[in-house]
């Protein structure tokens, strides 16, 4: 049992070691999680969403303005 | 009491002729019982089955058959399914079609339709970006709050501003559209059955002449989509009606078709985070539900798996 042994001694032994180690797990997943997912939906958007046709109408105001 | 008696002997008596005859019709020939039967028998049980039968049909004529209030030329012809893009469960707006579909609105339908609930602010990140919008909203006026003096001054459109009707109100919109009120457009997907189908369909359904024996009366259009198939509206989209900035080909199935997606995002907004939100919480559901079920297997492996063993005391022998 020496994994079980170093999870327990690692994690588990000490509460406020617990505790951090759930927090961090958990932005850690949101982070992760949100990232791939944005990901999977903008490559099945591709081209669809403001942000793909966006510099198209950046790019004409920045011409006007050095008219 | 002796009445009784009298009576009661003779029906077991009936009885029991009955049940040996039954016996006897089941064990032997069933021909010579029908043949025994009785006539008035037989005119009684056909009597009672025509009777009911009858009074059935009649109840289901009066009460069973569905009711239509509407002729289908009130109804309007059913609109054609189309396949829009949009409305997939994994497919946000396409936003280009959107800012075209609002041209559309702006240089077409605006003359008569108003967009009330859609505020110059929305369309700032989806379909144009703030300059543009602040330089749209101030070619509007609107009141400013009372002054010192309690007058009432105009400004020009700020982005929090909501998009100004054509007409000051419904009276005024009737006098100049001949008694027929322009729907406000803000919520018109949600607002009418088969939505975008609906509204695609009514745009591109007028024909050239009204079919023959169509009733059109007097200042109406002929459109078999629109329910009672009078419209006042006409047929507004032609090709080439609007240019688009971006090149797309302005046809009239182009334009209904962009002013359609537009018009679901004016109803629907929320749409592309809400799908997504949803697509998010399905993949994360479904693997809490994995989860859960092995979580379930894990626990009830041992007790499913166990065996109940009676074994019995071993007592002193008697």
């Amino acid at each position: 049992m020496p994994i079980s042994n170093a999870i327990y001694t690692s994690l588990f032994r000490k509460n406020a070691v617990y505790l951090t180690a759930i927090f961090a797990s958990a932005f850690a997943f949101e982070m992760s999680f949100d990232t791939a997912s944005n990901k999977i939906w903008d490559s099945w958007n591709a081209g669809r969403q403001w942000k793909d046709i966006k510099p198209r109408y950046l790019v004409k105001d920045e011409e006007e303005d050095d008219d | 009491m002796l009445a009784r008696t009298l009576l009661r002997v003779p029906s077991r008596a009936i009885a029991r002729q009955s049940l040996g005859k039954s016996t006897r019709a089941s064990s032997t020939a069933a021909g010579v019982d029908a043949a025994s039967s009785p006539f008035y028998l037989t005119l009684t049980a056909s009597l009672a089955t025509a009777a009911a039968a009858g009074s059935a049909a009649w109840y289901y004529h009066l009460y069973g058959q569905e009711a239509f209030a509407m002729t289908p030329a009130e109804e309007g012809l059913h609109p054609t399914q189309y396949p829009w893009v949009h409305q997939r469960f994994n497919k946000t707006f396409d936003h280009a079609a959107l800012r075209r579909g609002f041209q559309v609105y702006r240089e077409v339908c605006a003359s008569c339709h108003s967009l009330t609930r859609v505020p110059w602010r929305s369309f700032v990140g989806v379909m144009h970006t703030v300059d543009e919008m602040k330089a749209m909203a101030e070619e509007n006026e609107y009141d400013t709050e009372p002054n010192d003096q309690g007058e009432i001054e105009k400004r020009p459109g700020k982005l929090s501003d909501y998009i100004p009707a054509p007409y000051k109100n419904d009276e005024a919109a009737r006098a100049s559209n001949g008694g027929a009120l322009p729907p406000d457009l803000s919520l018109i997907i949600k607002g009418r059955h088969g939505g975008c189908n609906y509204v695609f369909n009514l745009l591109t359904g007028y024909p050239d002449e009204a079919p023959a024996g169509a009733a059109v009366a007097e200042g109406m259009n002929f459109n078999p989509y629109f329910p009672g198939t009078g419209i006042a509206m006409g047929r507004v989209l032609f090709d080439g009606v609007v240019e688009y900035e971006d090149g797309t080909p302005a046809t009239t199935s182009q334009m209904a078709k962009d002013v359609t997606e537009f018009l679901n995002w004016a109803a629907e907004p929320e749409m592309d985070d809400r799908k997504k939100m949803g697509v998010k919480a399905i993949a994360l559901l479904t693997g809490l539900f994995a989860i859960s079920v092995w979580v379930k297997r894990y626990k009830w492996a041992p007790i499913k798996s166990r065996k109940v063993v009676y074994s019995p005391p071993i007592g002193p022998r008697r």
